[in-house]
């Protein structure tokens, strides 16, 4: 069996180079067909009807008219009469025709008779929602009652932070054409090529085996793109229906924006004790959330510092007539560190202590105290603490106040299971395959390093195929476990076809098959360059053969082989100036300090972090679900209102990754998640120590800032 | 109520020469070319590209002029094609990312700059960055790295590529004319 241990860092030639994306040009000058982009021959376009109540009942629906429209092929209903509805833009119907305004005019002619019911939509005043409020049951560690009778310091915040949308820029839908002889060819957008068959399969109830997908690039996802989800099942159909023509449906924005990919909620009442040296000893949450209609949505607190010895938490998730919440880029932790960070921050506020010296003061309280030592003071020193950290209010006397402020984050991130095959072909050929899915991340860039480092060759010279289930199968692109699996399954592969190639070319050489390397597009004698084959000429000694060995990335025997593993820490902080006149918070910097493995391509990770943190910076200053009370809607479901930072917005990002030998030899880590969760924690800290006082509910938009600074928020 | 108020009158009153409401053929300069293409008058020039021509760099995202996925590039100047009627759009000159980002196989410069500076993720935006960018350099061949935030303030990206395509727009601004500014 090969040795699948990655070389040493200093002996790489392709992993840890800071190469270009490998479909960056394709991407860039528009070439790239994702499969929005997709125009099949007969081809028919799909419109959606979504309820506009937030609980209602169908008590009718007559399809008649839209079926009779001119170009209209067929009318699924997936909400008939009876059906209790429990959000506004839930799906109703889906019509296909031979255009998408046909597809579109037919909808208004679907009458449909609604019983409409009383609905909750907020759940940021718990007192108002209590009967659909469900307490999780009161968690106690240690002795709250007498840590606070012992407490010399005692800090109490209320702190809340909306749902935010997805808003993938590719909304989700998918081209499905379903034929007469049983077979559903699916062109979706999705972070799930291999299962995403087997979920189709089961909802159109045909073999997996007739099910073949298909998707070369997809247009965003951050956890929300998994499923075939209605307007999958019902292309399918609708494709039935019309005699296997292909049917598209993606979602408009405006429903896209409500019903596509929410995250929850999380408000919280918290209780910070502390001794006077700072150890913090006791916390106390009452915390409530909404994950929409079916619930979910708790965020792990106290966060990152889990030690605190005395704890007393009570948690409600709260059910209201809101689209379902879908697995957000770090699923709950941005929220728990917000709700953390804040309130140590207002802890170190009110013992007048540098809230620098409060985070180091009680790392031990975390579970890994070297890590997040390093990496505070590391941040510090990067983000000019001393020069520019004063205490909280204490920001000169003009409108404009600048402030600092800290956010943590920690993540597993190991590899999920992965099998890759490589085809060693004689004409010199290479071929990786995975049924994996590039989120943007930079996954097949990262597959032909590993590939050619492995090979002893350069990217150029690997062809990495991925996003179809003719290719063996890999995992879900979440979690960040997809760097990990496939480039742990990648090394098994070529390596065990490598081995293959030796063994056929080993005679030619005259030594044994264990004797030979391949180095810089040569088969050699190990340490012989003089006894060498090329690349070419090696592979041509395989006849008409052509090798195809796979090799398998399996997570519980990751941690033996130490090709990848999990858990990394990471500290931000931010650099923000606050104009108290309009309430405007300006991003000055944001320095990220992030823990990291085996870095294949450090030009791609340190990409994700940049993303993460604007992310983050969208989701502090500007993003937020509104939904109006009476009509349970969402009021700003487009993207005029529901805010993105552009180019301007960001301020300047400082990105240090901790790659060293010591960090490389735990193996690959996934660096999607970890780096999108302090952010919001940092700008909220900075605010509170630019303007003197609490924003309590981000975003931190000039109304709450103005509305906090005028003692108008709670 | 006075008649041409009503609904009647109003019809019986549209002008000689108006086109629609079904498909009518119109002919678009698209990248040089002249077109036929049939289309409805309500149908924008972002749909007809996208599901007539099958030009499909520019991408449908918010469809209501906000995000500039969309942009192309109409007598030279950078518009969002979800907010022109594509009948509206003829006798006019219509450049697509496909009509200059690649020559021959090789990269436009900002395509280049997009790709050395990582200034993509899921890639969703950047044909329409690329597009703006093109525009923007066009006319601001010099730029400073504070032009460029507010040259390029009408799209919008997701994944946050926005560090890279700051970088990308200065680099390209380079190669293209050999500025010194950047």
């Amino acid at each position: 069996m090969p040795e699948y241990r990655w070389p040493e860092m200093s002996k790489r030639k392709v992993m840890g180079k800071r190469l270009n994306r490998l479909d960056g040009v394709e991407k860039a000058s528009g070439r790239a067909k994702y499969s929005s982009d997709l125009n099949k021959p007969g081809m028919l376009h799909g419109a959606t009807l979504v309820c506009p109540y937030a609980h209602a009942r169908v008590k009718s629906i007559d399809t008649s008219a839209a079926e009779k429209h001119p170009g209209v092929t067929g009318v699924h209903v997936v909400s008939p009469a009876g059906t209790e509805i429990q959000w506004a833009h839930w799906e109703v119907a889906f019509v296909a025709a031979e255009t998408e305004l046909a597809a579109r005019d037919a909808l208004k002619k679907i009458k449909v008779e609604y019983e409409v019911l009383p609905h909750v939509v907020h759940e940021k005043d718990l007192n108002k929602v209590q009967s659909r409020a469900k307490a999780a049951g009161e968690q106690i560690e240690g002795d709250p009652d007498q840590a606070l009778k012992e407490a010399a310091v005692v800090s109490e915040g209320f702190y809340g932070i909306p749902v935010l949308e997805h808003s993938c820029l590719e909304p989700h839908g998918n081209v499905v054409s379903w034929t007469p002889d049983n077979k559903v060819e699916l062109n979706p957008t999705t972070q799930a090529v291999t299962s995403i068959r087997g979920d189709m399969a089961r909802a159109v109830n045909v073999p997996v085996a007739n099910v073949h997908v298909h998707q070369d690039h997809i247009g965003g996802g951050f956890g929300s793109k998994f499923q075939p989800d209605r307007w999958g099942v019902a292309a399918a159909h609708l494709s039935k229906a019309a005699g296997g023509r292909p049917v598209k449906i993606f979602l408009d924005r405006q429903i896209e924006q409500v019903i596509a990919g929410c995250r929850p909620s999380a408000f919280a009442r918290i209780k910070l004790a502390a001794n006077k040296e700072g150890k913090i000893t006791l916390w106390e949450s009452q915390s409530w959330a909404t994950g929409g209609f079916t619930g979910g949505g708790s965020p792990p607190i106290p966060y990152v510092y889990t030690r605190i010895p005395n704890q007393r938490k009570n948690h409600s998730a709260v059910s209201t007539n809101t689209a379902p919440i879908r697995a957000w880029r770090a699923p709950n932790h941005p929220q728990a560190s917000y709700l953390t960070c804040a309130a140590m921050d207002d802890l170190a506020a009110k013992m007048k202590m540098d809230p620098l010296e409060l985070f180091l003061k009680n790392v031990d309280l975390t579970a890994r105290a070297d890590t997040y030592e390093r990496q505070l003071k590391k941040a510090a020193e990067m983000a000019e603490w001393k020069k520019l950290w004063h205490p909280r209010g204490d920001s000169g006397r003009g409108p404009l106040k600048r402030g600092l402020g800290i956010g943590v984050c920690t993540w597993g991130g190991a590899g999920h299971d992965s099998t890759a095959r490589c085809n060693i072909h004689p004409d010199g050929t290479v071929e990786v395959e995975l049924g994996s899915q590039d989120l943007g991340t930079g996954t097949r860039t990262v597959i032909a390093q590993v590939a050619a480092e492995s090979l002893g060759l350069r990217v150029n010279d690997i062809r990495v195929k991925i996003g179809d289930t003719n290719y063996p199968p890999s995992g879900t692109s979440g979690g960040s476990t997809t760097v990990g699996g496939v480039s742990s399954s990648t090394r098994k592969a070529t390596l065990n076809a490598l081995e293959k190639l030796f063994e056929e070319v080993a005679p030619a050489l005259g030594a044994p098959a264990t004797e030979l390397e391949a180095v810089d597009g040569k088969i050699q004698v190990k340490g012989n360059p003089a006894k060498s084959l090329d690349w070419k000429a090696a592979c041509a000694k395989l006849g008409v053969k052509t090798i195809s060995e796979t090799g398998q990335n399996i997570p519980r025997d990751a941690p033996k082989e130490g090709l990848n593993t999990g858990g990394v820490g990471g500290v931000q902080i931010a650099d923000v100036t606050v104009d108290v006149e309009t309430g405007i918070v300006k991003m000055n910097r944001i320095v990220a300090v992030q823990d990291c493995g085996t870095v294949i391509n450090p030009k791609t990770a340190e990409s994700q972090i940049y993303g993460a943190i604007i992310m983050s910076i969208c989701g502090a200053l500007m993003e937020e679900r509104v939904l109006d009370a009476v009509t349970g809607r969402m009021l700003n479901n487009e993207m005029e209102f529901y805010k993105l930072a552009g180019i301007k917005d960001v301020g300047e990002i400082l990105v240090h990754l901790e790659i060293d030998e010591i960090n490389d030899k735990r193996g690959v880590i996934g660096l999607g998640e970890p780096p999108a969760i302090g952010g919001i924690a940092a700008i909220a800290n900075a605010v509170a120590n630019a303007i003197g006082v609490r924003v309590p509910i981000v975003p931190m938009t000039p109304m709450n800032v103005l509305n906090t600074l005028s003692g108008r928020m709670s | 109520m006075a008649p041409a108020l009503l609904e009647q009158p109003a019809q019986a009153q549209t002008p000689a020469g108006v086109l629609g409401p079904g498909a009518v053929p119109v002919t678009l300069t698209i990248n040089g070319k002249p077109m036929k293409v049939s289309v409805e008058p309500r149908e924008t020039l972002l749909d007809v590209l996208r599901n007539k021509l099958d030009l499909t760099g520019a991408k449908r995202v918010c469809d209501r002029g906000t995000c500039g996925a969309c942009s192309v590039l109409v007598n030279g100047k950078v518009m969002y094609a979800c907010t022109i009627l594509a009948i509206d759009a003829q006798g006019k000159q219509i450049t697509t990312v496909e009509g200059f980002a690649l020559s021959g196989g090789r990269p436009h410069p900002v395509v280049q700059a997009f790709v050395n500076h990582d200034a993509q993720q899921c890639g969703y935006c950047t044909p329409g960055f690329v597009v703006a960018a093109k525009a923007f350099l066009d006319s601001n061949p010099n730029p400073t790295y504070e032009q460029v935030k507010d040259g390029l303030g009408g799209n919008l990206c997701r994944c946050g590529t926005y560090i890279g395509i700051r970088q990308a727009v200065l680099e390209a601004a380079k190669t293209m004319k050999g500025g010194s500014n950047a």
